[in-house]
């Protein structure tokens, strides 16, 4: 298996023979991959094989989870993301999350933008950081005459752009995205697409897609998981075009998943 | 770049029938954030089996499943249209008299009160002590007395109870303690009220030696609605998608900043109303009070919490157990009081939660 493959240039994000289990039951395998910087992965696979739970590693969300335990290590920058002195907290405001359904605060635009930076004591001039994350999240434009208007008055795709805003206010160095267009109808999710990959020149992206046309166009390199585990990952073009393992082409010709 | 081959398998699900077992799990696996844990937890297991023999199966990799004939008899289906038409139209009619009963029963004794009542209600009535004349008597202690019972009770349960609520739904680990914490308080809102006043007595009174007082009695009830209210805020709590406290962990709050600024204010209206209909059972609560030692006749407005006191359903007790017809009218006109009261008591809380619900 070429569960680890080594991408170049640095490495931002390390799996190192991770483990997720919920109550017991195996959701990720000893995976092990390497994310690279300033880059797009994604990671593909049928419902279930554990690729949430994988990316929800990244930025200990699965903490939050009951049941969970993690075992092995993720390597963010050269630390231990589950090292003994690292606080969650902290891991999530460098490392980002994006979730699959829009989920703003029902509060006004502004105030979803200016939540995080406010809660991790922002000193610089709001007002200019809001416009950044929202022109940074090619949402500006359409919102900057009603920014005191309530973010649940936006369309799905502008709730999930806002939500990618939101994220972006606190300035992380990862942005992890679960799925993050599965809710969205096309026009919506091509604008997402566009912006993740504009998002990769100041950001390493981690995104989970159970669309692969959509690996394919947005995403430098892919892994494939299957039943918890690291079937393939290399870049994507390799990936899709001639993959090495029986059960990755299996899957990216539809004969199962 | 397969390109074309992965568009036709993600978006012909339907016509691709061996993907079906696996594609109709992944809603329900993706679709909230909520459930994650057993969804996770449960999902790869079912799923997996299918999938890895298809692939090994290999070649065409579809899983015929076996068809059954479809008949299109219409002989076998009796819809009676029109008897379940009717069936719908009676029980909205049973549902409309249900409703009918409890407005006829209410609008009597409405009716009733303010006739009897009414004539008495003036100025005078509202700011005047008891007296054992009935022309002279009024209801100012009593209405003052529930008033300062009505505000401390709500000082006292309000925190406890949002507090208890909170600790139960976003802090305590959910074991055998929690469980049985939450039964026994559900058991308690339904402990008789007279049970708190004899609690009320021996406790605050007697115990506490805080006396025959406004903070007893506020104390005895504040105990009696602390159930409801902690039963209504974690319902308000419950109902805040999980989605909005991911979110708010997600940019790195800490809990008690995803509680504080994201899950409060969303609960807070439902909590409110639950406050306040609490509260208004409170007010209208004579047994405790009376154990507590509510005084039938006073003839001073209480002006500390630790003053002695009556309120309004205790003069009304008084004056309906009199045998002259003139105190019966000033009970009636007492009622209206209370009445009155608690319609106040539920605007003010309408107002409050439109005034939430407006900054979403």
């Amino acid at each position: 298996m070429s569960a680890i493959h080594s991408p170049e240039g640095p490495i931002e994000l390390e799996a190192r023979d991770l483990s997720v289990h919920y109550n017991g039951a195996p959701a990720v395998r000893s995976v092990s991959l390497r994310i690279p910087g300033r880059r797009v992965v994604a990671f593909i696979g049928p419902s279930g094989c554990g690729k949430s739970t994988l990316l929800r590693c990244f930025n200990r969300m699965n903490d939050l989870v009951p049941g969970a335990s993690v075992t092995g290590a993720a390597i963010f920058q050269g630390q231990d993301l589950y090292g003994s002195g690292v606080d969650p907290v902290d891991v999530r405001r460098r490392i980002g999350m994006v979730f699959q359904k829009p989920n703003p605060f029902p509060k006004s635009i502004y105030d979803n933008v200016a939540f995080g930076p406010r809660i991790n004591g922002f000193r610089g001039d709001m007002d200019e950081l809001i416009e950044t994350s929202l022109r940074n999240a090619a949402l500006w434009d359409e919102v900057k005459d009603r920014l005191d208007s309530s973010a649940l008055a936006l369309s799905g795709g502008q709730q999930q752009r806002l939500c990618i805003a939101r994220t972006l206010a606190v300035e992380p160095e990862v942005v992890l995205m679960d799925e993050p267009a599965s809710a969205l109808d096309p026009i919506a999710t091509q604008k997402i697409e566009e912006l993740i990959y504009e998002l990769k020149q100041d950001y390493t992206v981690v995104i989970v897609t159970h669309n692969m046309q959509q690996a394919a166009r947005v995403s430098d390199y892919t892994a494939f998981l299957y039943v918890g585990e690291v079937v393939e990952y290399g870049p994507t073009q390799a990936l899709f075009t001639n993959p090495t393992e029986d059960r990755t082409e299996a899957y990216i010709t539809g004969r199962f998943g | 770049m397969t390109g074309p081959d992965a568009a036709g398998i993600e978006q012909t699900g339907p016509s691709n029938p061996p993907r079906a077992g696996a594609t109709e799990s992944g809603p329900t696996d993706r679709d909230t954030s909520e459930p994650r844990s057993s969804a996770g937890a449960q999902a790869p297991m079912p799923v997996a089996p299918a999938p890895a023999g298809v692939a090994r199966g290999g070649a065409g990799g579809r899983v015929e499943r076996g068809r059954a004939p479809v008949r299109r008899d219409p002989t076998r289906f009796d819809p009676r249209i029109g008897r379940r038409a009717t069936f719908g139209t009676i029980f909205a009619i049973v549902c409309f008299l249900a409703t009918m009963v409890g407005i006829l029963v209410l609008a009597t004794l409405l009716i009733d009160i303010f006739r009897d009542g009414w004539s008495r209600l003036t100025f005078e009535f509202l700011n005047r002590f008891p007296s054992r004349f009935p022309a002279r008597a009024g209801v100012k202690p009593a209405l003052a007395g529930s008033i300062w019972v009505l505000g401390l009770t709500a000082l006292i349960s309000f925190p406890l109870g949002v507090g208890t609520a909170i600790w139960l739904e976003e802090y305590a680990p959910d074991n055998r303690f929690t469980r049985i914490v939450e039964t026994n308080i559900a058991n308690l809102a339904g402990v008789p009220s007279i049970v708190y006043g004899i609690l009320g007595l021996a406790l605050f009174v007697r115990a506490f030696a805080i006396g025959r007082s406004v903070l007893a009695a506020a104390l005895t009830l504040a105990l009696l609605i602390l159930p409801v209210i902690i039963i209504a805020s974690q319902e308000a709590i419950k109902a805040v998608p999980n989605s909005i406290r991911l979110g708010a962990y997600a940019l790195g709050a800490t809990r008690w900043e995803a509680i504080r600024h994201q899950v409060l204010p969303l609960a807070m209206p439902g909590i409110m109303t639950g406050t306040i209909l609490a509260l208004s059972r409170a007010i209208g609560e004579a047994a405790p009070v009376i154990m507590v030692g509510a005084l039938g006749f006073l003839a001073f407005v209480p002006s500390s919490p630790l003053d002695n006191f009556t309120v309004i359903p205790f003069q009304i007790y008084n004056w309906v157990s009199r045998p002259q017809l003139e105190f019966h009218e000033l009970a009636a006109a007492a009622s209206i009081v209370l009445l009155a009261l608690l319609l106040t008591m539920n605007g003010a809380a309408i107002w409050l939660r439109n005034r939430y619900n407006r900054k979403l």
